[in-house]
C-alpha cells in the first residue's frame, strides 16, 4: 500500500456569481514512502488547494484520500487535525513563521500537537538546517532563507511520514532556491519522510528526479487555468 | 505546556494592553475585596463594640445618639439625668452594673469622661477583658484632679505618666476655652481596640465641677450605662423609661441601635459594591475588546497553528486561556489595591471612632473575588476565542492576507 493514495478526489468552490467551479478533479494519485515528486503547474490551477485536500486543511467533495493507511476523507475535521499532526509536515511559501516565537519555539510547535515535544530534536533539525547559530532568533531577525530553513526544520519535527512543500522558494532567489530546495529534498531523505512538492516553476524542479505536471492529473485544470504569469 | 507558550508569547506580544487591562482587574479586585471587607468588619466590630454594656440610660431624644455618645464617645449628649434617676436604676435588682458618665469636656480634641473608680471592673471588651493600664500607671482616685488616657489618645497627645494639662472646655476643641484646673496623668490605658482608647478618663465629680460649669446640674450625669441580669428584664426597662415615663430614653439592646444605623447606610455600601462589580464589567469588557482587536491579525498565526495540526478547541482554548491568564496577572497588584484600600479605611475608622479594621483578617472573599474576577474575564475570552474556532485556514494561510 503506498504512502498517500488518492481516488476520485474533487473540490469545487464557488465562484463570487454564483457558479461553481471545480478546480480539483484527480482521478487517481499515489506516492510512495520516501518517495520525492514535484508537481508543477501555473498559477490558479490547484495546487495550494490540492494540498491542502491531502493535509485535510480543506474538506473534499468527493473521493477518498489515505496517509499511512489513515482516511484523510469522510472523517470529522478533528479526525484530519490529528492525523495531520501526527504525519504531515507543511512547508509554505513564506512568511509562515509564527512571528511572536523564536525559532527553536516554532520548531517545536511543530511537534506540539502531535504528541511530546521533544526539545533536544528542535535544537538537532536546526543545526541540520544550518541555524545552530540562531536558536533563540526570532523570525523579523533573520533573513527570507533562513526563515524558510526554520520552516523547514519545523516541517520534519513531529516525524512526519508525509512532507508536503506548497512552493517553497517562490520568495527567494535563485541560488537560495536551489539550496533550500537541495536541504528540503535531503532532509526528507534522512527523516524517511516522502515528499510531495508543488510550484509554479519548472525551472526549478529540474533537479528533481520525478516532476509532473499537475494539468496531466486533474482533469478539471484545463478549464480554470489562467495564463501563467 | 504548548497553550501556555500561546499564551505567554501572545502577552508578550500583546504587553502594553496586557499591562493595562492587568490593571484595571487589579482595580477591580481590589474594590471588591476592600468593598466586601470593610463592610463586613465594619458591621461586625462596631455591633460588637457595645464594652459589655447591655443598655444606656440618657436624656430623653434619640437612642442612636445616646449609643453614639455613650459608647462610641461621638457625637452630644441628648441631655442630662439626674443623680436620683442614676440612683433609681443602679439600685434596680434586675440590674448587675450601673456606670454614670459625665461628658463635656475636652483636651485638644479628645474628650474627657467623667467617672467612677470602678470603670475598669465592670466595663469589659472582648472575651471578659478588662481596661488595664500601662506598668507604672494606676487608675485615678476619686477626689483628685487625676486623669487615665486612652492609649489612642495618649499616642496622639504625646502625653506621658506624670504630665500635667489643662482641659478645655466643650466637646471641640477651642484654644480660647481653656479651664483653670489641672490634671495630671496618672495611667495610661492599655490599648483595647475600642472607642474608649480615645477617651480620656478623670474622676465624675471633676467633671461634674469643672470650672464654669452650669451649678444647678452639678449633681446631674450625660448617661448611665447598664448591664442587665438577664435579658428579659430590658424589655420591662424598655417599657417602663420609653412607654410609661417621658423623662428619660433606654436605648436597649446597644448592638440593635448600631445595627439600624448600619441599615441606614446600607445603600452606600450597595452603591459602592455596584461601582466595584461595574469596574469589574470594565475590566472584563476591556479585556473582551483587547483580544478581539487583536483577532485580524492574528488570523494568519492561527491558522499557521491550525496548520501544524493544532485542533479547533486548542485554539479555542489558548485565547480564553490568555483572557484568564491577563485577570491572574492583575490579582497580585488586586492584593495591593486591597491592602491599600482596607489600610486607609481602617485607619480613617480608627482615627474617627478609635474602633480597629483588622486589614489582615481572612475572609472567603479573598478568593471569591479573584476567582470570580478571573472566571469573569475568562468568560470575556469566549468571544475572542469564538474568533479563533472558526478561523478559515485554508484562507487565512493565504500569502496576502
Ligand atoms: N475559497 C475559495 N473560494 C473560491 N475560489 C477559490 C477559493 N480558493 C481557491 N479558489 C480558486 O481555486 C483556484 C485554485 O486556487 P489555488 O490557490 O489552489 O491555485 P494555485 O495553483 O495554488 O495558484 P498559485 O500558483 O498562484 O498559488 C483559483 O482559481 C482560485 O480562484
Ligand atoms: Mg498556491
Amino acid at each position: 500500500m503506498a504512502l498517500l493514495e488518492l481516488t476520485d478526489l474533487r473540490k469545487s468552490f464557488a465562484s463570487p456569481d454564483g457558479t461553481i467551479l471545480t478546480v480539483i478533479d484527480i482521478p487517481r494519485f499515489q506516492l510512495d514512502a520516501r518517495q520525492q515528486i514535484a508537481l508543477f503547474g501555473p498559477s490558479g490551477t490547484g495546487k495550494t488547494t490540492f494540498l491542502h485536500l491531502i493535509a485535510g486543511i480543506l474538506g473534499a467533495d468527493a473521493g477518498r484520500i489515505t496517509v499511512a493507511g489513515k482516511p484523510m476523507t469522510g472523517v470529522s475535521e478533528a479526525h484530519r487535525d490529528r492525523a495531520r499532526a501526527a504525519h504531515i509536515g507543511y512547508i509554505f511559501q513564506t512568511f509562515n513563521l509564527l512571528q511572536g516565537f523564536t525559532a527553536r519555539e516554532n520548531v517545536q510547535l511543530g511537534m506540539a500537537f502531535g504528541g511530546q515535544t521533544d526539545h533536544h530534536r528542535a535544537d538537532e533539525l536546526l543545526r541540520r538546517v544550518g541555524l545552530g547559530h540562531r536558536l533563540d532568533y526570532f523570525p523579523r531577525q533573520l533573513s527570507t532563507g533562513q526563515q524558510q530553513r526554520v520552516a523547514v526544520a519545523r516541517a520534519l519535527a513531529n516525524h512526519p511520514q508525509l512532507v508536503l512543500a506548497d512552493e517553497p522558494t517562490g520568495n527567494l532567489d535563485s541560488a537560495t532556491s536551489r539550496e533550500v530546495l537541495q536541504l528540503i529534498r535531503e532532509a526528507c531523505r534522512e527523516s524517511n519522510a516522502a515528499l510531495l512538492l508543488v510550484s509554479h516553476d519548472a525551472a526549478i524542479l529540474g533537479s528533481f528526479g520525478e516532476t509532473e505536471s499537475l494539468a496531466d492529473l486533474n482533469q478539471a485544470s484545463r478549464a480554470t487555468a489562467s495564463p501563467a504569469p | 505546556m504548548t497553550l501556555l507558550l500561546l499564551v505567554r508569547r501572545s502577552l508578550r506580544q500583546h504587553a502594553l494592553s496586557a499591562v493595562v487591562t492587568a490593571l484595571t482587574v487589579a482595580l477591580a479586585v481590589g474594590l471588591l475585596m476592600s468593598v466586601w471587607m470593610v463592610k463586613r468588619q465594619a458591621h461586625d466590630t462596631f455591633t460588637g463594640q457595645a464594652g459589655g454594656w447591655d443598655a444606656v440610660l440618657g436624656a430623653r431624644g434619640s437612642k442612636l445618639q445616646l449609643v453614639l455618645n455613650a459608647i462610641f464617645h461621638l457625637e452630644a449628649s441628648p441631655g442630662n439625668v439626674a443623680w436620683d434617676d442614676y440612683l433609681t436604676i443602679s439600685s434596680n435588682r434586675a440590674v448587675a452594673a450601673a456606670l454614670p458618665l459625665a461628658i463635656g469636656d475636652n483636651y485638644r480634641g479628645f474628650r474627657l469622661v467623667g467617672t467612677l473608680t470602678n470603670l475598669p471592673a465592670v466595663a469589659e471588651f472582648g472575651r471578659n477583658q478588662h481596661l488595664d493600664v500601662e506598668n507604672g500607671g494606676r487608675w485615678f482616685e476619686d477626689g483628685y484632679r487625676e486623669a487615665v488616657i486612652g492609649s489612642f489618645a495618649a499616642r496622639k497627645l504625646a502625653l506621658h505618666l506624670g504630665d500635667e494639662f489643662h482641659p478645655y472646655h466643650g466637646l471641640n476643641f477651642d484654644p480660647k476655652n481653656e479651664h483653670q484646673e489641672k490634671y495630671v496623668v496618672v495611667g495610661i490605658a492599655k490599648p483595647s481596640n475600642t472607642p474608649m482608647d480615645r477617651v480620656i478618663w478623670i474622676p465624675l465629680a471633676g467633671l461634674q465641677n469643672m470650672s464654669g460649669h452650669d451649678p444647678s446640674t452639678v449633681s446631674d450625669v450625660s448617661a448611665v450605662l447598664i448591664k442587665l441580669r438577664s435579658p428579659i428584664v430590658g424589655q420591662q426597662l424598655d417599657v417602663l423609661y420609653n412607654r410609661q415615663g417621658n423623662r428619660l430614653t433606654f436605648a436597649w439592646p446597644i448592638a440593635r441601635e448600631v445595627a439600624f444605623l448600619f441599615d441606614r447606610f446600607g445603600w452606600f455600601d450597595r452603591v459602592l459594591s455596584l461601582i466595584a462589580w461595574l469596574v469589574a464589567v470594565v475590566a472584563s469588557g476591556s479585556i473582551l475588546a483587547s483580544i478581539y482587536n487583536s483577532m485580524s491579525a492574528r488570523r494568519r498565526e492561527l491558522a499557521i497553528l491550525r496548520a501544524l495540526g493544532a485542533r479547533r478547541q486548542t485554539v479555542f482554548s489558548a485565547i480564553v486561556t490568555e483572557a484568564a491568564a491577563v485577570a491572574v496577572l492583575g490579582l497580585l497588584p488586586g492584593y495591593a489595591f486591597y491592602f491599600a484600600i482596607v489600610g486607609t479605611a481602617a485607619a480613617i475608622i480608627r482615627a474617627q471612632t478609635g474602633v480597629v479594621l483588622d486589614a489582615m483578617a481572612w475572609d472567603p472573599v479573598l478568593v471569591w473575588a479573584p476567582l470570580a474576577l478571573v472566571g469573569l474575564s475568562a468568560l470575556a475570552g469566549v468571544i475572542p476565542a469564538i474568533k479563533a474556532y472558526r478561523v478559515d485556514v485554508a484562507g487565512g494561510l493565504a500569502p496576502e492576507s
